[in-house]
């Protein structure tokens, strides 16, 4: 599966860590160390507390499957070579949820609560996405 | 607080005719609306002394101005981001004409949506990768449908709700809007059987669900309560204004499923003096025709999970309980970014629509996905 044709992410001082550990094969998540919650996408603060004080968690990776949407026309010109498109939005066994993908899977096959681990798709020299594989 | 109520009216409402390809430019069009629109009201240009405006419009208060020949105008505001901006334009535009900085405000919108760029295309929405798009975009996220799908599949797994169901959002626009000759999709009736057999776009959103892009342009002029009483048209008062923002969808502190209307609702009611039971007609922002069904539980006319069979039991259409988008709205009048919900709803109010509500008195409009909200009385 390439991404060529969809965006690249962009990475700033806010989440340059995350894109260094996905290029690494790890999975980490912003916690605030006041009020201990994760959160996703990072921001400079927590957002539930407005805390600047951080850190950068190793996630399990394991998640379920929060919903999803089958892209099945061309309503961007990145879509034309990769339809049908599953997209899903992931739960992780940490509470934050991510926009992802699944990886080797038949998107006709994707249901609401099914259990998914990250994996890591490399793009380019600088940028490693995680996405997920059923298990 | 109660700011607002009744002491500000909508007195006049045009647009251009609404096509797929305008040959005009956007500026242009502008010029016809708001010259409909003023001399709806039963005024000339050079009563305008307040102008608002969608950011993302093309059109300048400058040039504009320059167009219908006012001089300069005593006050002036824009409104972003992109779509959302209708409702909250009207709020700002009551708040300038109760504090007297400006006596009749034109507020207007003109784009050449479908055969300019086109929103749901996602060329005008994208964020190239940047900022909270990162976490996105690389995954194929890239147009507005793909995430009203992923909330509408979540609504369909807690709720039961029905492909079905979501049919007759459609398919009740779609009857609404051959009744109106304005409508790009009049005399074009759809059933069922076409609705089951179209296309696909982001499942389970099929084409009949998307916003029809358009190009076209719309006005209106408000001015106060005491100047509203002499003109030309029985005065739709502005009961309640609301103009709010969201947090960034998609976060941890907002979900893909967290709309903005039910944080909205109270104090849209509340100062209007109100309750959803008192609405007549509503103008919802229909980008897509799922947000039909999660709009009517945000705002209280069902329980949160009913919204589903609300519109299967026929509930929204003219002759329903409480008709929804009676000119056909986004999905089959044109998608002029909840500009012509307010116009439909206004025309509602003074007896004038081509699908008539017996005795309309309250109406609800909203903007986008709780960025707005109007309550209107006729």
């Amino acid at each position: 599966m390439t991404t060529a044709n969809f965006p690249t992410p962009i990475p700033n001082l806010d989440n340059q860590v995350f894109w260094d550990n996905c290029r690494e094969g790890r999975l980490v998540l912003r916690r605030c160390t006041d009020c201990q919650q994760f959160a996703h996408p990072p921001k400079p603060n927590c957002p539930f507390c407005a805390s600047e004080n951080l850190e950068w968690v190793e996630s399990k990776g394991q998640g379920k499957v929060y919903t999803y949407t089958i892209t099945r026309q061309p309503v961007n010109p990145a879509f034309r070579e990769r339809l049908p498109w599953g997209i899903v939005d992931v739960e992780l066994a940490e509470g934050v949820h991510m926009i992802s993908n699944l990886v080797d899977f038949d998107p006709e096959r994707i249901e609401i609560g099914m259990d998914v681990a990250v994996v890591f798709e490399k793009v380019d020299e600088e940028i490693t996405l995680p996405k997920f594989r059923a298990i | 607080m109660n700011a607002l109520k009744d002491r500000t009216a909508i007195v006049g409402v045009g647009e251009t005719n609404y096509n797929r390809d305008s040959g005009r430019t956007e500026m242009g069009m502008a010029v016809e609306a708001a010259k409909n629109a003023i001399a709806d009201a039963g005024l000339t240009p050079q009563d305008i002394d307040g102008m608002f405006r969608f950011t993302a419009d093309s059109t300048g208060h400058s040039e504009l101005a320059a167009c219908l020949g006012i001089p300069w105008l005593r006050y002036y505001g824009e409104l972003g981001p992109l779509g959302g901006a209708a409702c909250g334009l009207v709020t700002q535009a009551a708040m300038a004409v109760s504090h007297g900085l400006a006596n009749n405000v034109l507020v207007f919108r003109s784009v050449n949506g479908r055969s300019g760029a086109r929103y749901g295309s996602g060329v005008v929405t994208t964020r190239r990768g940047q900022k909270s798009s990162a976490f996105t975009e690389p995954y194929g996220l890239l147009v507005p449908g793909q995430s009203s799908a992923l909330r509408f599949r979540r609504h369909m797994h807690e709720f039961g709700t029905t492909e079905r169901q979501l049919a007759s959002v459609a398919l009740t626009f779609r009857k609404h809007a051959c009744m109106n000759p304005r409508a790009i999709m009049y005399g074009r009736p759809i059933t069922l059987e076409d609705y089951e057999t179209s296309k696909i776009f982001f499942d389970p959103l099929r084409i009949f669900d998307c916003a029809l892009e358009a190009d076209g342009a719309c006005a209106f002029v408000i001015t106060s309560a005491e100047s509203a009483a002499d003109m030309k048209q029985r005065p739709v008062y502005i009961s309640s204004a609301t103009q709010c923002m969201p947090a960034e969808q998609g976060t941890s502190i907002r979900s893909w499923d967290d709309s903005g209307g039910a944080r909205m609702a109270p104090e849209l009611f509340g100062e209007a003096g109100i309750t959803p039971e008192d609405i007549d007609v509503i103008g919802f922002y229909d980008h897509f025709s799922t947000v039909i069904i999660t709009k009517l539980e945000d705002y209280g006319f069902c329980a949160r999970g009913e919204g589903g069979p609300f519109v299967e039991e026929g509930r929204i259409e003219v002759g329903g309980q409480v008709p929804v988008n009676t000119s056909g709205g986004h999905l089959s009048e044109a998608y002029m970014q909840g500009m012509n919900q307010i116009i439909e709803v206004v025309r509602q109010l003074r007896g004038q629509s081509y699908a008539q509500v017996q005795d309309a008195e309250f109406g609800l409009v909203d903007s986008g996905d709780g960025s707005g909200a109007l309550v209107l009385r006729g």
